[in-house]
């Protein structure tokens, strides 16, 4: 494990603060600051309102039918089933929300998120990782994650660097992945919580100033996030003398 | 000339060969699994190549303004390795998926029993999961392996008119028109059909249910075969709408039996609206993403 300087351990701050238990009905998500994400009464709410009548009928069903039957029962369990074609009945738009509240409705835990996205096409894998910060409150389901940021498909990396790798990833793969989002193109302000985890991180600052003279060297333009990160790298200068590093928040 | 390729094997294509499909007027395609040339041993090795059919291969495609959709199942070669027959019990899992849109190819190289085991079993999990097939046809004994094929769709649940022929020729087309099935014909530099004769025929047969297909994969073959069959039709005659309804009406309405024809190209960009969504909710959901003018690109990839 890597100690960044000055940078909080990740996956300690947020975990401490969630329930032990019903983080899925209450969407009791750790406020902290994490991006912008949507709770998923959000979601819900928001699918209410834009599915068409036979769409939203069938998202309610598939909604019940996971609470009342969640767990593995035969081959494909009804659940993973609608998790399956929830992109045909409720449109390709509407397709990850669908199937994040479909996850949670079924109170799929780490195993069982971790088999469907293994078996699931994109999208349902792009659905997992945004289901990750709902349902799961430890690093447990980091190797998904992990999955997401070895591929090229940015929409798969796109949904890997949400809150749940801000929480969780460990400061070496997560700098990796935000280099990663720069060479594939995904912008940056996809990055949940970048600004916390890049603040004073100067091996990260390295990096960024590697890249950007490799980009030079060979005669191509530096993307523009990357001095946007560059930027968020920087300590905040001092003004009232430099702060107790020991010192509690008053 | 919008065109819609019902059969063709990116998997084993470049990004220059979607560059040049897209120039060419090439919007949508269907990949349908086949053998690799390399024969396969386990059934892990299909999972891993249903999966890039499901994953990979519709984002590569999605970047050059290309709806990718495929269909699935145990091609004939591979269903005589009994290594490779158990895949026929994972099959279910991956015909629910959203983007397979017909249970295929399927049919007969050989003409084995563990053949016929495989094409019945395959056509009734096309009636199961209310998808049409993809039949393939074989190379040898063709003619004989045409009538067992329609034998066997005859004996299966699945109805004619959801089961697409394919590589068929002026030996074939008879007798597949007369059963009621969709008629496919591939268009290949060397074998198969060639542009002349697939105009003939068209003159012959007529527009309605036929549907052509470039089949391009690893051996010599031409993802713009069907933009040249398009160009020699309208050359000899035949009327822009007669082009519409081979290239793109008649796929459309093979494949949307499955219900999950989606030809809205999305995420080709990194901020997919999928992802919006999930990051807040669109400024006007309603609003369709804007048809890609020119395909969006990653400005680098790493291998």
């Amino acid at each position: 494990m890597t100690h960044p300087r000055a940078t909080p351990a990740a996956s300690t701050d947020s975990t401490q603060q969630a329930p032990s238990t019903g983080t899925h009905t209450g969407q009791t998500v750790p406020a902290t600051g994490l991006t912008t994400a949507p709770s998923l009464a959000d979601l819900r709410r928001h699918l209410t309102t834009q599915l068409d009548p036979a769409a939203r009928t069938w998202l309610e069903h598939a909604l019940d039918e996971a609470a009342a039957h969640p767990g593995v029962h035969g081959p494909i369990s009804p659940w993973e089933l609608r998790l399956a074609e929830a992109g045909r009945r409720c449109g390709a738009a509407h397709a990850d929300a669908a199937r994040v509240l479909i996850l949670d409705a079924a109170r799929a835990g780490t195993d069982a998120l971790t088999r469907v996205y293994f078996q699931g096409t994109a999208d349902e894998r792009r659905a997992v990782l945004h289901a990750l910060p709902h349902l799961v409150p430890g690093p447990g389901a980091l190797p998904l994650v992990e999955d997401a940021l070895r591929t090229n498909d940015t929409r798969l990396l796109t949904a890997a660097v949400g809150p749940y790798a801000a929480r969780h990833l460990a400061a070496h793969d997560w700098r990796h992945a935000v280099l990663k989002c720069l060479f594939t193109g995904v912008p940056v302000e996809h990055v949940a919580d970048l600004g916390r985890r890049a603040h004073g991180d100067g091996e990260l600052a390295r990096m960024l100033g590697d890249y950007a003279a490799e980009r030079t060297a060979a005669g191509r333009p530096v993307p523009e996030d990357l001095y946007r990160v560059l930027d968020l790298t920087e300590p905040v200068p001092p003004t009232a003398g430099p702060a107790d590093p020991h010192g509690k928040e008053s | 000339m919008r065109i819609f390729d019902p059969h063709i094997h990116m998997t084993s294509r470049t990004t220059d060969d979607y560059e040049a499909m897209y120039a060419a007027g090439v919007r949508a395609v269907v990949e349908p699994s086949f053998w690799l040339g390399q024969p396969r041993t386990s059934p892990a090795s299909f999972r891993d190549y249903f999966d890039s059919l499901l994953g990979w291969e519709p984002f590569r495609a999605a970047q050059y303004g290309i709806a990718h959709h495929c269909t699935i199942a145990l091609n004939p070669k591979e269903a005589n390795d009994p290594r490779c027959a158990p895949v026929l019990d994972e099959l279910p899992r991956y015909l629910v998926k959203d983007n397979v849109v017909a249970v295929g190819e399927v049919g007969y190289d050989s003409m084995t029993p563990a053949e016929d085991t495989a094409l019945a079993t395959q056509l009734q999990l096309a009636a199961d999961h209310g998808l049409p097939a993809l039949v393939h046809t074989p190379h040898r004994d063709k003619l004989a392996g045409l009538r067992r094929t329609l034998d066997a769709v005859r004996e299966s649940a699945l109805p004619p008119e959801r089961v697409l022929v394919d590589h068929l020729n002026e030996t074939t087309v008879k007798e597949a028109k007369d059963s009621g099935c969709w008629l496919g014909f591939s268009v290949y530099p060397d074998t198969k059909m060639d542009e002349e004769r697939m105009v003939a025929i068209l003159r012959a047969y007529g527009t309605e249910q036929i549907l052509v297909n470039s089949a391009a994969d690893w051996g010599r073959s031409d993802p713009l075969k069907t933009r040249k069959v398009g160009d020699l039709m309208l050359a000899e005659g035949f009327g822009e709408d007669d082009v519409d309804q081979v290239l793109w009406r008649n796929p459309v309405a093979f494949y949307g039996l499955s219900g999950r024809l989606n030809l809205d190209v999305t995420g080709t960009a990194a901020t997919h609206e999928g992802n919006s969504i999930l990051r807040g909710v669109p400024k006007d959901p309603h609003e369709p993403d804007p048809a890609p003018t020119a395909p969006a690109r990653l400005p680098g990839t790493e291998a």
